[in-house]
């Protein structure tokens, strides 16, 4: 029991139980967890259960395995917080946040704007099927399709090399010079910052258009063409 | 040859998954593999009675997870194929009565004795789904040409995508080629267009499906049905066999004639 406490660290969080573990093998965190849990049932029974794993690199097995054994006694894993990009990339793919309410510092994030002189973007090289949901503080570009029922919130442009027919909101945070681009725009919905644009109807041959707030505050999409 | 494992699921509700199930069983069961057919949608068990053998059920899956008798018991024997089994679900639990690690422990059981292993999922992305998909070697999605169905398949082979369960194949069920022609239906272009996965079959509209499925013989062994012939040939590609897709553009004429035969013109 000693050895668990060592390994494991458990707290209260606003969003249910926050799990800190150290840079020990994973198998012996996985059990460490579980044992911790089977002796007290009643306490995590029901609950949310957020994960940090420091440096562990994890992937979808390790995550999907811990996920389900926790679901078979009653725990929801709803994040995992890692530095390792491989265990966040994991955790996206199982549909798990990776991030709680005080977000980790990113290492994106330490170059600003200015010291880059461009902007960052999120690069997606798959088509986003339904019930995906990309958030992103840039711009996003998408190499496949956005099929209906995904959605991507962007603070800047987004950029599609396919098929849009999901949800795009680019500029959530107000940036009404965002813009949203697709090979065929077929969306049922678009929304750049504060405005939306519902039309679209479904086009025989479709064209690569931009959609972008005019001058009188409203969206256009306008057929791309090479001048 | 340990068996194959193979789960059927759909997401959106009614497309078909059970009487897909049902029948792919018999039409591989009658071809001489073994096969073993699970119901997975444990509170809401339908395949037995698809299949015909409700009256025959002693024990179910949950009393073989939770002990109370062997796995052997709670196979239920097809009355006309000697290869074919049901392990039926129970009615009268949930979906929290089971496991992942259970159902990866019962096909584990079930390998060595059979060819195929066949698990019908529940409908949803929940637990039973997750359950269902646990032990699966191969999964087949099963859709309608219908919006909604063919937009909760693509959330499903989003989250197959996601588990590493490999490419989904799909099954494009109660295809009406009259409407398709008229553009009143999503065409199987549209349908593979969107989902972008493997096609493993496509099973037109047939009445005969619910006749059969009543009556409790599926339409797998009807000789006649198109439905049946579709379901059959979707059996021998999970043999690894290639088959021809069934000729839907010969099917103005050849479908007047399957209606005609089944008495409604």
């Amino acid at each position: 029991m000693e050895d668990t406490k060592s390994l494991l660290q458990i707290k209260g969080i606003r969003d249910g139980l926050l799990v800190s573990i150290d840079d020990a093998p994973w198998e012996q965190q996985r059990s460490a967890l579980l044992t911790q849990v089977d002796s007290q049932p009643a306490f995590f029974h029901g609950a949310r259960l957020a994960l940090d794993v420091a440096t562990q690199a994890l992937r979808v097995d390790d995550l999907a395995e811990l996920r389900d054994q926790l679901s078979e006694r009653g725990i929801f894993l709803w994040a995992v917080i890692s530095e390792s990009p491989t265990t966040e990339k994991t955790a996206q793919l199982l549909g798990l946040a990776t991030r709680i309410s005080k977000p980790r510092p990113d290492e994106a994030r330490q170059f600003s704007v200015a010291d880059l002189g461009e902007e960052s973007a999120l690069f997606l090289n798959r088509t986003l099927r339904s019930g995906t949901r990309i958030e992103f503080p840039g711009h996003v570009v998408v190499l496949g399709d956005v099929n209906p029922g995904a959605e991507i919130l962007a603070e800047g442009s987004v950029i599609i090399w396919g098929r849009l027919r999901g949800t795009v909101h680019a500029g959530v945070k107000g940036n009404a010079a965002s813009a949203i681009c697709a090979l065929d725009l077929s969306a049922t919905q678009l929304r750049i910052a504060g405005e939306a644009m519902t039309v679209l109807e479904s086009k025989e041959n479709p064209q690569p258009e931009m959609a972008r707030i005019h001058q009188d505050g409203k969206i256009y999409a306008e057929l791309w063409s090479a001048k | 040859m340990p068996a194959k494992v193979i789960t059927l699921t759909s997401g959106k509700g009614g497309v078909g998954k059970t009487t897909a199930t049902a029948n792919l069983a018999v039409a591989l069961a009658a071809e001489k593999s073994k096969v073993v057919c699970i119901d997975g949608d444990i509170g809401l068990r339908n395949l037995d009675v698809i299949l015909g053998l409700e009256n025959r059920i002693v024990y179910d899956l949950v009393d073989v997870v939770e002990g109370r008798c062997r796995l052997k018991q709670a196979m239920i024997r097809d009355k006309k194929l000697p290869d074919l089994y049901l392990i039926p679900a129970a009615q009268t639990r949930d979906k929290n009565a089971v496991s992942a690690s259970d159902m990866i422990r019962v096909a584990k059981e079930l390998r060595s004795d059979f060819d195929f292993v066949l698990i019908d999922s529940p409908a949803g992305i929940e637990r039973g789904f997750r359950n269902a998909i646990a032990a699966a070697d191969r999964v087949l999605v099963v859709t309608n040409p219908e919006v909604s169905a063919v937009r909760d398949a693509d959330r499903v082979i989003g989250i197959l995508e996601s588990e590493e369960k490999g490419p989904a194949s799909l099954i494009l069920n109660r295809l009406n080629p009259t409407l398709v022609k008229s553009k009143d239906m999503l065409s199987p272009e549209d349908v593979l267009d969107l989902l972008a996965v493997e096609l493993i079959g496509i099973v037109p509209e047939d009445e005969n499906v619910v006749i059969a499925s009543n009556r409790g013989a599926p339409v797998a062994y009807d000789a006649k049905s198109r439905a049946g012939q579709a379901f059959r040939n979707i059996a021998k590609r999970l043999k690894g066999e290639t088959v021809p897709f069934l000729d839907l553009d010969a099917q103005g004429s050849l479908w007047d004639r399957i209606q005609r035969l089944a008495g409604r013109k």
